[in-house]
């Protein structure tokens, strides 16, 4: 990227500290956040919000552990538990999991890595943020008002049945709301995408985060609505009696199962996708290449999200579907494999003879290509029809969906997270404790979730408040697997708070990247660019910018 | 189906640094507001951005509307003769009635956006009114078939109970409160766009009284219009499938 800021250096030099200050400082005021229409402050808003709403759903995780130490009773009833887990499942994934990268990190750079200065409809971002706090404070309305044990997929006719606390027309509102939010962020993205990028930035020198980020959005805007229409009718059907699921008004309960998957399954790649983009970059920098295959990794993107509208089918292999019915699905279920190898095999191939350096980012990515491979290949176990009817509702499905979305999405979350740190916060963090942290996340977890595969496999079912004498060890090894998961989070935790209190002053480009993120004075000012961007190279072409030299040690 | 602005003065979008110049220029003309927002460089380029970013709300309305429909489909093909008494319970004359108000107001809503490229604003006003008009003419209409529906025992699942049959049948098939089903939650879901769209059109008569659209600036007028077109649209589909199919 050369503007009149021809490099890295100039950019910083060029800061608005002269007469306006960086974004955080431009203007003060609780009221400067919360009207604010700049996409950098909203994406820092979502930040705060969805990690409060990431420690909420990990304190009903630990408690749903706990819970499994032992057999029977440990600390709370089974109405308690079901309720528990159900919470858990609706904050991460509608709370936390879906807006995570997008929201927050997304907002944060995909205008600057498009060298523009806001996203299209700026108003709208902010206007999208305060959806999704409407629908996070009737989610917490619905959880003081009554309880909900329905798990996170709201099954009819049990979820609709007059037996059910009223609070299931509390959160049934809450997902359609935060929908909403969904929906809007993913239309600003994608006019972002297409009318805000700079002079010079082709389509085919779109960061990956990019590309990865415009196939969320498309997932988001053509997949959510469904899921929103199947609330409200779950929401009607709880509240008249409509008829439309329950099967004693001759409703149909395996209509809401395929309305609420049409939706649920893109939405994991909703969850997915966003990791994925993270990791390109991270990948990039830390190994000082281009990304093997760009147009190949930028198009899988794209495939899974038009892949995964296909393939919900496979989630209801024993809900009752014609035999061809179950063919076709696993079939297609099976063509996921493709675009997510097609990735795992470029990141590979980026690493073989680049410059790597272990840095803490770096450490989340590879960890990301090792966990999200294990979490994939296990997805292809599920998609076979003979296996899946030996495996389904068990705690393989449970093993194998954490893989996915806590060792893929959370790990790249805060991959991102640590990479970008500094270019959102100036400040630099403890490199130090951010390796204590990820080796107990990353030990933590897999301790936590590789016996669930063995569980599964050996018939434990999944939401089970008790289980067999024959089980205790392997839950006792994820329960302190998960234990051992928090500490690694309250060190990080620490870590990050430590950073902004007394972190040192980051520099323009800490980690030397040619990513188009870095050009811009760190943290950015206001409108992103002192002078308007022209782009004339990708942004992973190293052996263009010598200049940068290699990642410094922290 | 829209009034786009093919005929519009609206100089074509380029990335060229004169194109950002333009910028300037805009903020000197007559309108009191500057329509350009700050992170566009052209008019050319908000009123792109807003087509796209609009496109993409219709079509995630239509997703939307699309589960309706699916349902729609499937309960038909299960209780083909509970859909068929539905169908004749529905007063035909009034949902005759609406869809031709509505096609009218697709037409007057585009005549809006005509007006406003001619520079003519009060007649631009005029026909907003117009659109309103025959919108709440839909609602009203509305608000007496749902009324009667009410009243007569033709209501969804639990409290489909009907006491008055049309002449010749005596009794409609239990299924029928499926249909009902679909029935209310079509026509309440497109009526609930309905009331969106009048609140939409009070904003724009008065963003226009105040002078905020000129011949070159028009953007929420166009996209509104776009928004009306899809409502109208949905009820053409909405009209056959519930009150004539039998």
């Amino acid at each position: 990227m050369t503007a009149p800021a021809a490099t890295a250096d100039h950019a910083a030099h060029s800061s608005h500290d002269d007469h306006h200050g960086n974004y955080l400082t431009a203007t003060s005021g609780l009221k400067s956040w919360l009207l604010t229409v700049d996409h950098k402050r909203i994406g820092l808003m979502y930040l705060v919000a969805v990690l409060l709403a990431f420690l909420a759903g990990g304190v009903f995780a630990l408690l749903i552990r706990t819970e499994l130490l032992f057999p029977g009773e440990t600390m709370m009833q089974a109405h308690t538990y079901n309720q528990v887990f159900t919470l858990h499942g609706i904050i991460m994934v509608f709370l936390f999991i879906i807006p995570s990268i997008p929201a927050a990190l997304g907002n944060f750079f995909l205008p600057i890595m498009l060298g523009a200065k806001d996203v299209a409809f700026p108003k709208l971002n902010l206007a999208s943020f305060y959806i999704y706090l409407l629908g996070a404070i009737l989610a917490l309305a619905g959880i003081v008002v009554g309880s909900v044990d329905t798990g996170w997929t709201f099954y009819t006719p049990y979820s609709s049945s007059p037996a059910r606390s009223a609070s299931v027309l509390w959160l049934a509102m809450s997902v359609f709301i935060m929908g909403f939010s969904s929906i809007l962020t993913g239309v600003n993205f994608i006019a972002t995408v297409h009318k805000m990028r700079a002079p010079g930035l082709t389509w085919n020198r779109l960061p990956l985060f990019v590309w990865g980020m415009y196939a969320t959005a498309v997932i988001q805007v053509l997949a959510t609505p469904v899921l929103a229409i199947t609330v409200l009718l779950l929401f009607m059907e709880k509240l008249v009696g409509l008829g439309i699921f329950d099967p004693r008004m001759g409703g149909d309960p395996v209509l809401f199962q395929h309305f609420f998957w049409f939706y649920s399954h893109p939405a994991v790649y909703i969850m997915i996708l966003p990791g994925m983009a993270v990791v390109n970059e991270i990948i990039a920098t830390f190994s000082r290449r281009k990304i093997f295959g760009y147009m190949f990794v930028a198009m899988s993107s794209v495939a899974l999200a038009l892949l995964g509208f296909l393939v919900w089918g496979h989630h209801m292999f024993t809900s009752g579907m014609s035999e061809f019915g179950t063919t076709v699905f696993s079939a297609l279920t099976f063509l996921v494999a493709i675009p997510s190898g097609v990735k795992l095999f470029n990141w590979v191939a980026t690493l073989y003879r680049g410059q790597i350096s272990l840095a803490s980012p770096m450490l989340y990515a590879l960890a990301f290509i090792a966990l999200f491979s294990i979490g994939g290949l296990t997805g292809l176990f599920l998609g076979t029809l003979s296996v899946d009817i030996h495996l389904h509702d068990t705690y393989f499905v449970v093993a194998h969906f954490h893989y996915v979305m806590v060792g893929g999405t959370v790990i790249g979350f805060l991959g991102g997270l640590h990479y970008w740190w500094p270019k959102m916060t100036g400040k630099l963090y403890s490199e130090s404790l951010a390796r204590v942290s990820f080796v107990l996340v990353f030990v933590g977890f897999n301790l936590a979730f590789m016996p669930q595969f063995v569980l599964g496999s050996r018939g434990m079912p999944r939401r089970y408040y008790d289980y067999l004498e024959q089980f205790h060890g392997l839950h006792a090894a994820s329960t302190v697997g998960a234990y051992i998961l928090g500490v690694g989070f309250v060190i990080m935790a620490y870590m990050f708070v430590q950073s902004l209190t007394k972190g040192k002053k980051s520099p323009a480009n800490p980690w030397a990247s040619a990513g188009f993120e870095w050009m811009t004075a760190t943290p950015p000012s206001l409108h992103n660019f002192d002078e308007d961007p022209i782009i004339d190279r990708g942004p992973y072409d190293y052996d263009k910018t010598p200049e940068l030299g290699n990642v410094p040690k922290y | 189906m829209s009034a786009t602005s093919d005929s519009s003065p609206i100089p074509q979008h380029n990335s060229s640094q004169h194109d950002r110049h333009q910028h300037d220029k805009h903020q000197h003309q007559g309108s009191s507001r500057n329509p350009l927002a700050h992170h566009f460089h052209s008019m050319a380029q908000q009123l792109d951005a807003a087509k796209i970013g609009m496109w993409f709300f219709l079509a995630q309305e239509i997703l939307f509307f699309s589960g309706l429909f699916v349902a729609y489909g499937i309960y038909r093909s299960w209780y083909p003769e509970a859909f068929s008494a539905g169908s004749h319970l529905l007063d035909r004359t009034m949902g005759a009635a609406n869809t031709v108000v509505l096609l009218f107001s697709s037409l007057t809503v585009a005549l809006s956006i005509r007006s406003i490229q001619l520079g003519k604003r009060s007649q631009a006003t005029t026909y907003l009114v117009i659109t309103i008009l025959c919108a709440c003419f839909f609602m009203v209409v509305k608000y007496m078939e749902y009324s009667h529906k009410f009243h007569v025992g033709y209501l969804p699942g639990i409290h489909f109970s009907p006491t008055e049959f049309p002449e010749g049948i005596e009794a409609v098939p239990y299924a029928t409160r499926s249909f009902f089903g679909i029935y209310f939650m079509m026509t309440g879901v497109h009526g609930l766009h309905v009331l969106v769209g009048i609140g939409l059109m009070v904003w724009l008569i008065i963003k226009n009284n105040r002078g905020d659209f000129t011949p070159e600036y028009y953007t929420p007028v166009e996209m509104v219009g776009l928004y009306w077109h899809l409502v109208d649209l949905i009820w053409i589909y909405l009209f056959p499938l519930l009150y004539l199919i039998d």
